[in-house]
């Protein structure tokens, strides 16, 4: 992990750099020794392009929270290593709901590609340039995003056979 | 079989190549009068023997060779996820433990980790070994059923009841450490939930003595075995810089040279303690992710006995009262162990609010928890990094190209394990 001096470094190259460019830093999040960049929703190729360069060339992880009910709501956090260094960072990027779209990183990181489905399936982020943005772990024609924290616990009926009309000996 | 082999040139019609360009060139072929040129959309699973689980595949075939495949999952999604949301930080183990099902140890582990992160909790010394020995113990249990269940795809029944016999025997150290041979619930927060019985070392040794001999012989048992061999070696080989490309990690990333792990990386859990190998491939192929997997069965024992021999005395869970129930006889003579026990029972504890990232190496590979905490009692979002969701992507690297009996070699070697993909 780059300590809390490191992560002001690395923000400050990144502003610097003529490849992402200054306002892409949006903030800097050091908490329990755990590194994270706050950036531009707009810039995230190119931020991420750029740790690349400077070493952190594995993308562990694509994970997307629900900050309801602080604005933007939601998140879509990217998890970064250095395996030469065993160092590692996170970027994280808000967006509002109203308008969920973000560029994707999958032609640059072919690991993305399920993670961001993922993300677009429980949360509604939509990954402009993904080669297949479709639902991953719900079915294709459901509606929602369950894992937004306004959606509901239980709020669909449970298909058992019993309440299914299509079943025989039910009074339909 | 490997796709070079002299048997199988010998087919007709087969023109092996990248796989955009023969779909490129199957357009025009299309309806040419040759058999073999025609694609055959074949979909295998989610009901298939061979795919460990719900998992489903289609697969464009021509004649029999795979040209592309596209894992279709969610079967099995249960929302785990989405339920944590709801529980207190304690209650959410043992559904968490319920996603990845023959790596719960594994899984608890990456929640508490990232919980005790979050609360800067430390964990004695005497848990941390603990751990340490159920994890590795869970390791061997998963790799043993692995073992049984991906030769059994390659069509050898027997090491499938012998894998069973040594892993039976973890199963009762569990149920004798827990009282549940799965989902046990023994990692907790700060620790683990109790000291080990009186007689359980005396059976744990026993076993570390059986387990050692029991891979030799299933070494011996398949790797010996020309049918397995023919079907495993040389096939389905990716390289190391493709599979770190699709974020792969684990057994698989290793098979193909790569001596990436995270207990020797960055060790948590206070894995710098114990000295242990870490075994590499060569090729990358299916022989390869056998070998290795097999190899680490040998470390894991080698790690029990040095925290067996080493255990530290102490507490077994964090004397922060704040985060572990105090002990019972506390209860009858002090009031605040009274109130802290009913604070932690009804509402639990609360995290101060912030986010972490915990990655441990599982069985199968990198397994993150992320769990973002907004200073309640219950987590606003858990979510975990399964390897085998990652390393699902890289089965059409893997395949495409070669031939379908192949295609279920390297899923059997893949190990997907589908609660945890769809959690």
């Amino acid at each position: 992990m780059p300590d809390a001096t490191g992560l002001e470094l690395i923000a400050q190259q990144l502003e610097g750099a003529a490849d992402v460019g200054a306002g892409a830093v949006l903030d800097t999040i050091y908490f329990r020794n755990q590194a994270t960049l706050a950036v531009d929703p707009k810039r995230i190729v190119a931020v991420l392009e750029h740790l690349r360069s400077s070493g952190y060339r594995f993308l562990a992880s694509v994970h997307g929270s629900d900050y309801y009910p602080e604005e933007p709501r939601l998140g879509v956090h990217y998890e970064l290593l250095d395996m030469q260094r065993v160092d590692r960072i996170g970027v994280r990027v808000r967006l509002h709901t109203d308008a969920p779209e973000l560029d994707s990183v999958t032609p640059h990181w072919p690991t993305a590609d399920h993670p961001e489905r993922e993300v677009y399936d429980m949360f509604g982020v939509i990954f402009r340039g993904h080669p297949n943005l479709t639902r991953i772990l719900m079915p294709e024609d459901y509606e929602g995003h369950p894992q937004r924290r306004d959606f509901p616990i239980g709020g669909e009926p449970v298909l058992f056979t019993y309440n299914d009309y299509r079943h025989l000996g039910s009074p339909e | 079989m490997s796709v070079s082999s002299d048997y199988r040139k010998g087919e007709d019609g087969i023109v092996l190549g990248p796989v955009s360009q023969q779909l490129a060139e199957q357009a025009e072929d299309w309806g040419g009068g040759r058999e073999t040129q025609e694609l055959l959309t074949l979909n295998l699973g989610p009901h298939h023997p061979a795919t460990h689980g719900v998992l489903r595949l289609v697969v464009t075939l021509q004649g029999e060779v795979v040209r592309e495949v596209k894992p279709i999952i969610g079967y099995v999604h249960t929302g785990i996820e989405k339920t944590a949301e709801d529980k207190a930080y304690w209650k959410v183990i043992p559904v968490v433990e319920r996603m990845d099902y023959l790596s719960y140890y594994f899984n608890s582990m990456a929640y508490c980790g990232a919980v005790e992160t979050l609360l800067e909790v430390e964990v004695p010394k005497r848990a941390q070994y603990l751990r340490v020995i159920h994890l590795e113990l869970n390791r061997i249990a998963s790799h043993l059923l692995w073992l049984g269940t991906g030769v059994l795809d390659l069509g050898a029944i027997t090491p499938f009841f012998y894998c069973l016999r040594e892993r039976d025997m973890i199963l009762d150290l569990f149920e004798q450490s827990s009282g549940q041979r799965m989902h046990t619930r023994y990692f907790q927060v700060g620790g683990v939930i109790e000291d080990v019985p009186a007689g359980w070392e005396a059976k744990l040794r026993e076993f570390l003595k059986a387990m050692p001999a029991g891979a030799d012989q299933y070494g011996k048992l398949v790797s010996a075995n020309e049918i397995v061999l023919q079907r495993l070696r040389g096939t389905c080989a990716v390289d190391a810089q493709t599979l770190l490309d699709l974020g792969v990690t684990g057994p698989l990333l290793r098979a193909a040279g790569v001596p990436w792990d995270l207990r020797k990386a960055s060790p948590y859990c206070s894995y710098d303690d114990f000295d242990f190998k870490i075994p590499v491939g060569t090729v990358g192929d299916n022989y390869d992710r056998f070998a290795v997997r097999l190899a680490e069965i040998y470390e894991s024992v080698k790690i029990i006995e040095q925290a067996l021999d080493g255990l530290p005395e102490g507490p077994h869970i964090t004397t922060d009262r704040k985060v572990a129930l105090p002990p019972r006889h506390e209860l009858a003579t002090s009031m605040e162990a009274l109130i802290h026990h009913f604070k932690l029972v009804t509402e639990g504890f609360r995290v101060p609010p912030g986010e972490a990232y915990f990655p441990i190496e599982s069985a199968r590979g990198e397994l993150g928890c992320f769990v973002r905490s907004d200073g309640s009692s219950k987590p606003a979002r858990v979510h975990m990094r399964d390897p085998s969701f990652v390393n699902l992507q890289a089965l059409s690297a893997m395949c495409e190209g070669s031939y379908l009996a192949d295609l279920i070699a390297a899923v059997a070697m893949l190990d997907p394990i589908l609660g945890g993909i769809d959690r």
